[in-house]
């Protein structure tokens, strides 16, 4: 039975760990201490838990101010909101300015399921690298979630990190070393690249894990940094496996796939499939209903795989 | 320096800025003239009197830091920062030109002296109460004001910092609302009606004060005043006139963001008596 584990944890313990040797560190919430799990943090460091209410617009503003004054604010709420609410406050305040924000969207994705369209954040990825100056980071699993938090922290600049609560698997072993716009090979390969990066990095192993009983070796990347992206790690994998699927737990428009066929079409046009939602509001469902329904399990990137290698023939 | 000459100096270098903005908007062939020109005078008090700050060390942590929403009005920021020696005169002559630290608004990856990039409305107030909390946490003693435009307060975001700004008790937070009365389109009470704001500001947990905004004595003595109540955020309003200073474009809403011309400018300053600083 494989553990499973909600990476918000991972993100709330290394933020604690921070917190406590280096007194910058703040954490600022628009009412979502328990949702962001920063429960704990503001017990022990109640001056430093700034909770300014339902309040995004408001949250990202203070977050620019508490840099201008030397702080290292850590500003979290809800994908949906934090990035949706408050969008100028994030290109003005945050990223024109480059102020030394660091962004946390928690329960991104169809995370909330049932709650619907207005709770899913499946919009994020895009509206966030298209803005300058961002890093976008969308940690796979605890491990990754934590080396994310600590390298956000000692980054000087932007950063949106994107944390999911739904339960991942670890994919990465702790000899990993997470690098802001270095994908990271979880398995060579040279018939086809699956792409994912999230929730869904762990899907695209069990996909390649039935494909390689096809006899097919699949290459998995793990694409955690959506700006700046791999560049090279792309060009190396349709030049190297000659096609490519992206996936994501995000809208095809402008998220992953997108970023990932940018490269593609203007170096390396190769043949490519971008698994995500299409386009479309969910219906309601729970979080894993919603996956299956807009094929995103590991059975629909095997079977999006054989579909692909076999129109490559 | 005794008050009244600290009044006169005032009141000469605004002339000078005024004089300087009204060319320098004139020779790009953009900007906000009436709001600048309502803004000037609280400004020139801030930057020549009020705040702690050295424009040789624009980054000092602990600095007071001065925050213009009505990022729209950077002609009258920078035309200060100029005159208060951030960074040369003579670069004023590039505003708005191709690839000129100077835009339309304000950069503070560019510009010396500006805290936060402005542009949209009702953004200056959040930052600045992040920057005040920042003050509380590390037990600095800066000071951070905050100008914001009164048709500006039409903006939800205002009313959310204006609560936080209460309940986290930010004596060391001072807003100046910039009250000229009239917005790009037309008078605010028409547009929006903001009255009674006063009243508005106390209902929201805050200290407030009223003052001409173009009289530097009574400037001076509010500013000095701070923090009115302890533990509460200060909030200043400032009756102005949007043109102030040049007789036709005094409370007329067509020079929210017209260009003078040539003989508009000349006349304009004619008005602006040449003063030797």
């Amino acid at each position: 039975m494989t553990l499973l584990y909600d990476c918000r944890d991972a993100f709330e313990d290394t933020l604690r760990e921070l917190a406590e040797r280096d007194s910058r560190i703040v954490a600022v919430v628009n009412d979502s201490v328990g949702s962001s799990k920063l429960t704990q943090f503001g017990e022990e460091y109640p001056n430093r838990l700034v909770n300014v209410g339902i309040a995004e617009q408001n949250m990202v503003g203070v977050g620019a101010g508490l840099a201008n004054g030397g702080l290292i604010p850590f500003v979290c709420g809800a994908a949906p909101f934090l990035t949706g609410r408050a969008l100028e406050q994030i290109k003005a305040d945050i990223a024109y300015s480059n102020a030394n924000v660091k962004l946390c969207g928690m329960s991104s994705g169809m995370a909330y399921g049932a709650l619907g369209p207005t709770h899913h954040s499946i919009e994020d990825m895009a509206w966030l690298r298209a803005i300058a100056n961002m890093t976008v980071i969308v940690p796979a699993d605890p491990i990754e979630t934590a080396q994310a938090v600590q390298v956000a922290a000692n980054t000087t600049g932007p950063v949106f990190l994107r944390i999911s609560r739904l339960p991942v698997p670890v994919v990465h072993d702790d000899a990993y070393r997470f690098a802001i716009g270095k994908a990271a090979l979880l398995r060579d390969g040279r018939d086809l690249t699956l792409i994912a990066n999230g929730v869904l990095v762990s899907q695209a192993l069990e996909a390649a894990a039935l494909l390689e009983a096809r006899g097919i070796q699949a290459r998995v990347l793990n694409m955690s940094t959506v700006r700046p992206l791999d560049r090279e790690a792309v060009q190396a994998a349709a030049m190297e496996t000659g096609s490519i699927i992206t996936v994501e737990e995000h809208t095809v428009y402008g998220g992953l796939g997108s970023a990932v066929a940018e490269v593609v079409v203007t170096t390396c046009p190769v043949p490519m499939r971008i698994l995500g939602v299409p386009g479309v509001f969910a219906p309601t469902g729970s979080a894993s209903w919603l996956l299956q329904y807009f094929q995103l399990t590991a059975q629909d990137i095997y079977t999006a795989a054989l579909e692909l290698l076999g129109a490559k023939v | 320096m005794s008050d009244r000459q600290n009044v006169e100096t005032l009141s000469r270098v605004a002339t000078a800025i005024r004089r300087r903005d009204l060319q320098m908007i004139h020779n790009a062939g953009l900007g906000h003239i009436g709001g600048d020109l309502s803004a000037i005078d609280i400004l020139v008090t801030l930057y020549f009197s009020v705040l702690r700050i050295d424009p040789r060390a624009p980054d000092a942590p602990e600095r007071d830091r001065f925050i213009l929403s009505k990022g729209h009005c950077a002609g009258a920021l920078y035309t200060t920062l100029a005159y208060a020696g951030f960074f040369p005169r003579e670069e004023l002559d590039t505003f708005v030109q191709p690839l000129s630290c100077l835009n339309g608004h304000p950069d503070r990856n560019k510009v010396p002296g500006v805290e936060t990039n402005t542009g949209p409305l009702g953004h200056g107030l959040p930052v600045a109460v992040g920057a005040a909390l920042a003050a509380r946490l590390t037990q600095a003693p800066w000071r951070v004001f905050v100008l914001t435009g009164d048709g500006e307060l039409q903006e939800g975001s205002n009313w959310e910092a204006a609560m936080s700004a209460s309940h986290f008790q930010l004596d060391n937070l001072i807003l100046i609302v910039d009250r000229n009365r009239l917005q790009q389109g037309d008078w605010t009470e028409r547009t929006m009606h903001l009255d009674p704001l006063t009243d508005k500001w106390r209902a929201f947990g805050w200290s407030v004060r009223e003052v001409n905004g173009h009289d530097y004595a009574g400037l001076l003595e509010t500013f000095s005043a701070v923090p009115f109540e302890p533990g509460k955020p200060n909030c200043i309003i400032a009756y102005t006139q949007k043109g102030r200073g040049v007789s036709f474009m005094q409370d007329q809403v067509t020079w929210h963001h017209r260009v003078p011309t040539t003989e508009e400018l000349a006349a304009a300053l004619e008005e602006l008596k040449e003063v030797a600083l």
